[in-house]
């Protein structure tokens, strides 16, 4: 069985109910996701941020860099995010960087997967079960949030200006949250 | 909903925080030396003021950061939240 040695991402199997919705929806799976804390006042903070190319924002809830980006968690506390097979690279640039400092350097590629949401509707269906603010003036690109989307706990981050969303869920999740989109999309207004 | 500020986050509704009772209950200094009335006056004994009541909660479902807030348990409206570390406002 050839099929089940291959990896497989929480939601493979919801690709065809994402193409049916109507919707610019889709799974991005494996991405790198690197959990990074460090004090952000401090010199290995910085040499971190110098490492990876992107620095690790202080203001909360912001997002810094483009392709591989430092996501706020917490006011000692970022994910690193990149592309499918940066994981190692980010590891191993960050780890060096931190040294003999007190932190930590955490690869949680596995936790979460990624759904991304674009276009006119998109901040709509968001809108129907996330209590946040999603009008650009106060939530727009580079912006992010830990927060609830129906009953799950997410990190919603805010990437481009069609709108376009990722959305963070825990792998055990994934599947509710997919159903809970595809339903807020097919849905009236 | 009751909208909660979080320090870190800024205002988020109620369902996000987890409640962690009063702040700046001090953990005994000379534990070996506390007798058991101390221990659990400690443990369990709390304040209940009809009025500012100076507490301890965290952005459970956001940044995960406990943090201090004093809210009116007559209203249930918070006059202020401070993070841990920051004394308490006047
Ligand atoms: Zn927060």
């Amino acid at each position: 069985m050839t099929a089940s040695l291959l990896r497989t991402s929480p939601l493979g199997e919801r690709e065809a109910e994402f193409a049916a919705s109507g919707m610019d929806i889709r799974e991005a799976g494996f991405r790198a996701m690197v959990n990074v804390r460090v004090d952000s006042a401090s010199a290995a903070a910085d040499a971190i941020g110098i490492a990876l190319g992107v620095p690790l924002p202080v203001v909360p809830n912001t997002v810094c860099g483009g392709e591989r980006a430092a996501v706020w968690l917490g006011p000692d506390e970022w994910l690193i995010y990149g592309a499918d097979g940066d994981t190692p690279r980010i590891t191993a640039l960050a780890t060096e960087a931190l040294g003999p400092v007190s932190g930590s350097v955490l690869d949680l590629s596995a936790n979460r997967t990624t759904i991304e949401i674009s276009g006119a509707r998109a901040r709509e269906v968001l809108a129907k079960g996330c209590a946040l603010d999603l009008h650009p003036r106060v939530f727009g690109e580079g912006h992010c949030a830990q927060t609830l989307i129906g009953k799950t706990q997410v990190l919603l981050w805010q990437y481009g200006n069609a709108p376009d969303y990722r959305i963070l869920v825990r792998a055990s999740f994934a599947n509710y949250l997919a159903d809970w989109l595809l339903d807020a999309a097919a849905s009236g207004w | 909903m009751l909208l909660i500020e979080c320090p870190w986050c800024g205002q988020r509704e109620e369902t996000e925080f987890r409640y962690g009772g009063q702040a700046h209950v001090d953990y005994p200094s000379a534990p070996a030396e506390t007798g058991d009335t101390e221990w659990a006056e400690f443990l369990f004994y709390r304040d209940n003021p009809a009025g500012p009541f100076a507490e301890r909660w965290m952005h459970a479902a956001g940044c995960r950061r406990w943090f201090n807030a004093v809210r009116d348990t007559r209203t249930n409206e918070f006059l202020g939240v401070y993070r841990i570390g920051e004394g308490q406002p006047a």
